[in-house]
């Protein structure tokens, strides 16, 4: 499909490390090794009636905050989003997210680079709702040069762009393996079951058993007890994983609750309309043989 | 347009002033008047249908088109906004996006149900190749738009497709660089997608203008697909309204459950998740796939060894519809009444299924895993690349060979005198062709 993976070795490994980055995906077009399967994590956002755990976007987000955003943007995200109607911090009382003492606080937490009104010169002011989440790097060019070439993706709408995107990004941030025996593993690379690519080349064992999984830019970062939960929920690597996943969840579609329930409405009105429309047909049909 | 006698009479002052400068009412009225078989079924809803899905098309396109920017740099972030900060965005976008499905869904259905009753014989030809250009047109509005996203999916498709005009021998390139707006796919190449995805939707109205003027002078097929003369319809058919609004109106709701269920529960089920991640030009996603309705010719355009073949084998798939009418050498136009035709259009509906579910899958890989396999010219029996060669040459197979052969050879079940006749039993059973509504009114 394309001659991008022509060219010197180096070209070669720094597409490799770019696919990690951005894709995910290793070997373009080639016969590619599978991943392992995404476990189920049973959200509570799952089918037509779920809707989100408020706690547990609130855990999520601080997981994000705490741990992700050290190097992951959330570009499409502002703080007053934290404060909608089914979001994270949704508070009954603050009808209007820009008023919500909540995101209020989180915004205020965040420095966001803007400039002098008066002079036009750089400075860092605390956030406010309308904010965006700021970005790790000032540009994409330094987030890769200190990654190892490697840009580590938005998370914005992380949770679309994959396949089973919840449970995958559970399933790989809570699944990291020890390398099977065999697995020669490159130096800045990690092995993870569940990330896309093809093991054959790196593999040494038996041609019929390469292992699932793929490379990834990124260290296995969650830690026992590595956040402290507000509400008291241990925070074991599993439960961060989990929380942190829903939360990515949401805001990849923070409309989604909305959604589904306007669909409940939808279908019940339309139902109601198709049982009144075949009366009529009967109606306006009898007699007519046809 | 309409096609048959008018029966307006205007009542009001107003109407009688307008009918003699300009007959609008007079026009619309007809319209809705228009003498239609009895006998239509409920394939007969989907033309119907799918005016519903250009209107829907058309109204939510302008709405995203007020705050989607056609710029490489931002594209993605606004299509993204539309979904969290525009007022009910999140709505117009999903049912814009799977409304293209849906709008797909209801074409092929109207097509196959054109191909099975013979819709497309005389003095129905211009009918049916209008609206293969209706098709064709939908086809290229559904991939510009797919590009303007700017998704890894968009990207690489636009990639895909405008290289098969580069495979053109001596005029490819320079047309490809014209085309695109320049040597790559960039901001010039974004933007005049979007200009063009914007204005073929009108052009497409049109042609359904021209497609229900050709209907409405040469009437409505039927399942029986016979001709109904002039004397014999007060008996065999209806006014269009109330019969047939009110049959195409519940079969309407009943799409749109459907086309809810999509948009409210499983927006993204028929997108590929490739298209959240922002076009990048330096990754190519490790499979390029187009939206399902255009996987079977997709499929076609793999099946060719040569690119310029495969460019021209696709287009042929398109083309070969419009010249159906002179391929079809049988005179009765429902196969309903060819039992032998009938078998070859069950296995090209499944042929039809087979071309897309290759078109998705990759080349080598095997059909049915582990079984035995030899190599055949260029690639292993067993395996996709094989399958799709077989199934295009049924497609084509179909259209010009099976059409003009089992036409000629084939002997057809008696046909009914009218279309009363195997409802009731005898050409001249009537009971209830007088319009009901008359009775009841009174």
């Amino acid at each position: 499909m394309t001659s991008l993976i022509k060219g010197s070795a180096l070209r070669k490994m720094a597409v490799v490390v770019a696919a990690f980055a951005t894709v995910g995906l290793a070997t373009p077009a080639l016969a590619a090794g599978e991943a392992k399967h995404p476990r189920p994590a049973g959200f509570t956002f799952e089918g037509p009636f779920g809707a989100f755990d408020q706690a547990q976007l609130q855990r999520g987000y601080k997981v994000y905050r705490e741990v992700c955003s050290a190097c992951h943007s959330m570009d499409l995200m502002h703080f007053r989003t934290l404060g909608e109607r089914g979001g994270p911090f949704y508070d009954a009382e603050a009808a209007n997210p820009a008023a919500n003492r909540y995101v209020k606080a989180l915004a205020a937490e965040a420095q966001i680079a803007d400039i002098d009104t008066e002079t036009g010169e750089p400075v860092m002011r605390p956030g406010i709702a309308a904010d965006r989440f700021p970005s790790p790097w000032a540009n994409r060019t330094a987030g890769a040069a200190a990654n190892g070439g490697a840009y580590p993706p938005d998370l914005s709408v992380m949770a679309k762009a994959r396949e089973d995107g919840p449970n995958y990004i559970y399933s790989l941030l809570s699944g990291y393996a020890e390398p099977p025996a065999g697995l020669r593993v490159g130096v800045g690379q990690y092995y993870n079951p569940y990330m896309a690519g093809d093991m054959t080349p790196f593999w040494d064992g038996d041609p019929k058993k390469v292992p699932y999984g793929g490379f990834i830019a990124m260290p296995p970062v969650l830690m026992e007890d590595q956040v402290t939960f507000d509400d008291g929920t241990k925070a074991s690597v599993d439960q961060m994983a989990k929380d942190v996943a829903a939360f990515i969840a949401w805001s990849s579609d923070p409309k989604a609750t909305e959604r589904k329930q306007s669909g409940v409405g939808v279908l019940a009105f339309l139902a109601i309309f198709a049982g009144l429309t075949y009366a009529s047909y009967r109606r306006i049909w009898k007699g007519v043989a046809h | 347009m309409s096609g048959h006698e008018s029966t307006y009479v205007p009542k009001s002052g107003i109407e009688k002033w307008l009918d003699t400068r300009l007959p609008i009412v007079r026009f619309g009225a007809d319209y809705m008047s228009l003498p239609t078989p009895k006998n239509l079924n409920y394939w007969y809803t989907f033309g119907a249908i799918l005016s519903i899905c250009l209107v829907t098309q058309i109204a939510t396109g302008i709405f995203l088109a007020m705050h989607y920017q056609p710029n490489t740099e931002m594209a993605f972030a606004s299509v993204e906004r539309i979904m969290r900060d525009v007022n009910g965005g999140w709505l117009i976008r999903y049912v814009h996006m799977n409304g293209a499905s849906m709008f797909f869904v209801a074409v092929y259905i109207h097509m196959l149900r054109g191909l099975y009753y013979g819709s497309y014989k005389a003095p129905r030809e211009m009918i049916w190749i209008l609206g293969c250009i209706i098709f064709f047109l939908m086809i290229a509005t559904a991939f510009l738009g797919y590009v303007l996203p700017w998704g890894q999916m968009s990207y690489w498709g636009a990639e895909v497709i405008t290289n098969l005009v580069g495979a053109i021998p001596l005029i490819g390139e320079p047309v490809l660089i014209w085309l695109r707006g320049g040597p790559a796919i960039d901001n010039a190449t974004l933007n005049r997608f979007y200009s063009l995805h914007y204005l073929l939707p009108f052009v497409i109205f049109g042609v359904v203008v021209l497609h229900l003027w050709a209907l409405h002078t040469s009437g409505q097929n039927n399942p029986v697909g016979i001709l109904i003369p002039k004397e014999r319809e007060k008996k065999d058919m209806v006014p269009f309204h109330p019969y047939y609004t009110v049959k195409d109106g519940f079969a309407l709701i009943i799409f749109l459950m459907m086309f809810a269920v999509f948009v409210f529960f499983m927006p993204n089920a028929l997108g590929h998740p490739d298209n959240y991640i922002p076009a990048n030009p330096l990754v190519t996603p490790a499979h390029i796939v187009p939206e399902w309705y255009m996987l079977p010719f997709y499929a076609i355009l793999r099946a060719i060894p040569d690119k310029f073949g495969g460019v021209v084998a696709m287009f042929a798939a398109i083309g070969i519809l419009f010249v159906l009418p002179w391929l079809d050498t049988s005179k009765v136009r429902s196969m309903r009444y060819r039992p032998t035709m009938k078998i070859f259009y069950m296995i090209f509906v499944v042929n039809g299924l087979i071309l897309g579910w290759c078109g998705a899958q990759l080349p080598d890989a095997q059909v049915v895993p582990g079984m035995p396999s030899f190599a055949l010219v260029d690639g292993q029996l067993n395996s996709y690349l094989w399958l799709t060669r077989l199934s295009t040459l049924y497609y084509f197979a179909f259209f010009a060979v099976i059409l003009p052969f089992v036409g000629l050879k084939e002997t057809p079940l008696k046909i009914p005198l009218s279309i009363s006749e195997p409802v009731l039993k005898g050409p001249d059973a009537m009971s209830g062709a007088v319009p009901v509504q008359a009775e009841k009114k009174g």
